[in-house]
């Protein structure tokens, strides 16, 4: 083996992949435009769609309850509402997103009422629609206010005090850091970034770098240079790395630059301060989710290698990159499932191991035990894989499969 | 020099068996001349060409390559050859320059040397209008004459030519040949194959015909005429292949 050999073949596979515009888009463009994209284009349009609406004042239908004149004028009157009789039809008129929701109201309501012995109110609306779901959400805050006023006035009546009916209170406090609350919710997020594009950097280099350069015929000319085979394998395998590296590193960047633009802009909002979306990062676990960057891109460069190597052509290495991108991109999904924690046994899952230490070390969570098995099995699949593409870039049939 | 000896290179195909891409081929090449290995498509050239470059391993039999064995040190064997053919192309994305340059350093030359050397490769060859060009943007002719200097950039001893002018215009081809014959002037182990009887009739010292794997005649062009009694190398060649077919 020889570090000078392995440096020149490096040296050219970076100058000749930074001239590929494939390369380019895929471990430079789309690394960087996916954060801001993602965040600020589709976070925005979201944002709109919400905030619209939000400001509508839903045309909502009342079933029934012509002898409770009070309580439909009460809704008229909140101006949460545009209310109507219902007509014929009004279930279909939901279903048709005409109306946005229903409200039946039993007969003899008011009366009831009086006595303490209403009978239930039922509100319809279209299940998952945001409009509807949102009118049927004003629906249940008007009907739970009169609820409780009702109580009161009930109680009062009877000259006992409101508090009988509500004798404590029930009150939540969060006593994680805001740096572990940021990292508890970004964790899942950061291990599916750094996977995803960890696996979309070293893609395209390795097609190239060993498929493509079988189906254009520099391999044979490479061949025939004194390099031993393993000093090619490294040097190529080097670029599929740096591949993997930067465009990890740049969405990331993306990623941070993106989440401060956020921030400046929310704080100089009118609202100012925009509501305390600033999402702190306990630096040191971000640290330790870098540090294991490393192992994952050496394991997927490695493996991605190693299927191009097998294949005849690009093509043929295309088909077979998509089923390790998605074995990747499975179990970040599984990791960042509420409820699944990091066990021995999980720990010696590739990829989802990433995944859920990632979330831990963020969370402020420091399992040296875990953390040095996953670091240890990670770096001991990727250099199984390596050597797999070595000894099959020493066999014939590989190398001069066609 | 080079010395095939019993060279055999047996593959296993699921469905065709055994295979016999080269079956104890024995020849000798010596420096200043040009051997030429006659043969039809598939007749076994190129397993043979790449078993003497180490680009496969024999499965029988050896070879020594200026000097060095061919099982023993495949990496000094490389290191003393020049390999062109069809199949070895260039780096589309680098430049003329840059494709030498990175061979050059392959074979282990120093960036002093390397600039001395690309200089008097491209004087040589006449590619300074070229040199600073992209390898996808030359045309036909431009890389072969890059492919020519990529190959000569470490001086080898043992040239070895599978093909060289499979696919290219008569000008170009014709360039092939002239460089092929300043090798041997210049005193290198020439070997050359193809499957073009007025190539091999015009620059070959002695010519192996080569037939199923195996060497079926070796000699100068007289002497195979002589021995088949026909005029010309095609006829030779035909009768050579056909009476080898009967046996």
């Amino acid at each position: 083996m020889s570090g000078r050999t392995i440096g020149t073949i490096y040296a050219k596979e970076l100058r000749d992949s930074l001239r590929d515009r494939r390369t380019l888009i895929s471990t430079f463009l789309m690394p960087a435009l996916l954060m801001p994209v993602l965040i600020l284009g589709v976070g925005t349009l979201a944002s709109r769609v919400v905030n619209r609406a939000r400001q509508e004042v839903p045309r909502v239908m009342v079933v029934g309850g012509a002898d409770s004149p009070g309580i439909r004028a009460d809704l008229e009157k909140s101006g949460r509402f545009r209310v109507e009789a219902a007509s014929a039809g009004w279930r279909g008129l939901i279903a048709d997103r005409k109306v946005r929701a229903a409200v039946e109201i039993p007969a003899g309501f008011e009366k009831a009422l009086e006595s303490g012995s209403a009978p239930a109110v039922t509100i319809y609306g279209f299940g998952g629609e945001l409009n509807s779901g949102m009118a049927m959400g004003q629906l249940r805050i008007f009907f739970t206010g009169l609820r409780e006023r009702t109580t009161t006035r009930l109680l009062a009546a009877r000259g006992i005090p409101a508090s009988v009916a509500r004798p404590f209170e029930v009150k939540e406090a969060n006593v994680a850091p805001p740096a572990k609350t940021g990292g508890n919710l970004v964790g899942g997020f950061l291990a599916y970034i750094i996977i995803t594009f960890g696996v979309i950097g070293a893609m395209y280099p390795a097609m190239d770098l060993a498929a493509g350069e079988k189906e254009r015929g520099t391999m044979e000319t490479l061949l025939c240079s004194p390099a031993s085979r393993t000093d090619i394998v490294l040097g190529k395998f080097l670029m599929v790395l740096t591949g993997s590296l930067a465009a990890v590193a740049c969405s990331l960047v993306s990623l941070a630059a993106t989440l401060a633009f956020v921030g400046s802009a929310l704080s100089a909002g009118p609202a100012g301060g925009g509501g305390g979306i600033a999402l702190a990062i306990d630096p040191l676990g971000l640290l330790g989710v870098l540090a294991m960057v490393l192992p994952v891109s050496v394991l997927f460069s490695a493996v991605l290698f190693t299927t191009s190597l097998f294949a005849r052509s690009y093509k043929e290495a295309q088909t077979y990159a998509q089923p390790v991108v998605f074995l990747a991109i499975i179990p970040v999904g599984i990791g960042t499932v509420p409820g699944i924690d990091l066990s021995l046994r999980l720990a010696l899952v590739p990829v989802l191991n990433i995944s859920l230490v990632c979330k831990e070390m963020l969370s402020g969570v420091w399992h040296w035990g875990y953390i040095a098995a996953i670091f240890g099995t990670t770096t001991l699949y990727a250099a199984c894989a390596l050597a797999l593409a070595v000894r099959m870039f020493r066999s014939e049939s590989f190398v001069f499969r066609s | 020099m080079i010395e095939a000896r019993l060279l055999t290179k047996v593959f296993r195909d699921k469905r065709k068996g055994e295979i016999r891409g080269s079956d104890a081929v024995s020849f000798r090449v010596e420096p200043g001349s040009i051997y030429g290995l006659l043969g039809a498509n598939g007749a076994g050239k190129t397993t043979t060409l790449r078993l003497l470059a180490t680009l496969l391993t024999p499965t029988g039999g050896t070879a020594s390559v200026a000097g060095h064995d061919i099982t023993a040190e495949p990496d000094k064997v490389r290191a003393n050859v020049g390999f062109l053919a069809t199949s070895t192309a260039l780096y589309a994305r680098l430049t003329a320059r840059e494709m030498i340059a990175y061979f050059g350093r392959l074979n282990g030359l120093g960036e002093a040397d390397l600039r001395a050397r690309i200089r008097s490769l491209a004087d040589e060859l006449d590619m300074h209008d070229f040199l600073d060009r992209r390898c996808d943007k030359l045309s036909t002719g431009m890389k072969q004459r890059t492919s020519i200097a990529r190959m000569l950039v470490h001086d080898p001893q043992v040239m070895i030519f599978d093909e060289p002018t499979l696919g290219l215009d008569v000008i170009a081809s014709r360039a092939i040949v002239q460089f092929v014959r300043q090798c041997r002037e210049r005193g290198k182990t020439v070997l050359y194959s193809t499957h073009v009887m007025s190539e091999a009739e015009k620059l070959c010292d002695v010519i192996g015909i080569i037939h199923g794997g195996r060497l079926r005649a070796e000699g100068t062009l007289a002497a195979i005429l002589e021995r088949t009694g026909e005029t010309d190398l095609e006829e030779a060649f035909v009768r050579i292949v056909s009476e080898e077919g009967r046996s």
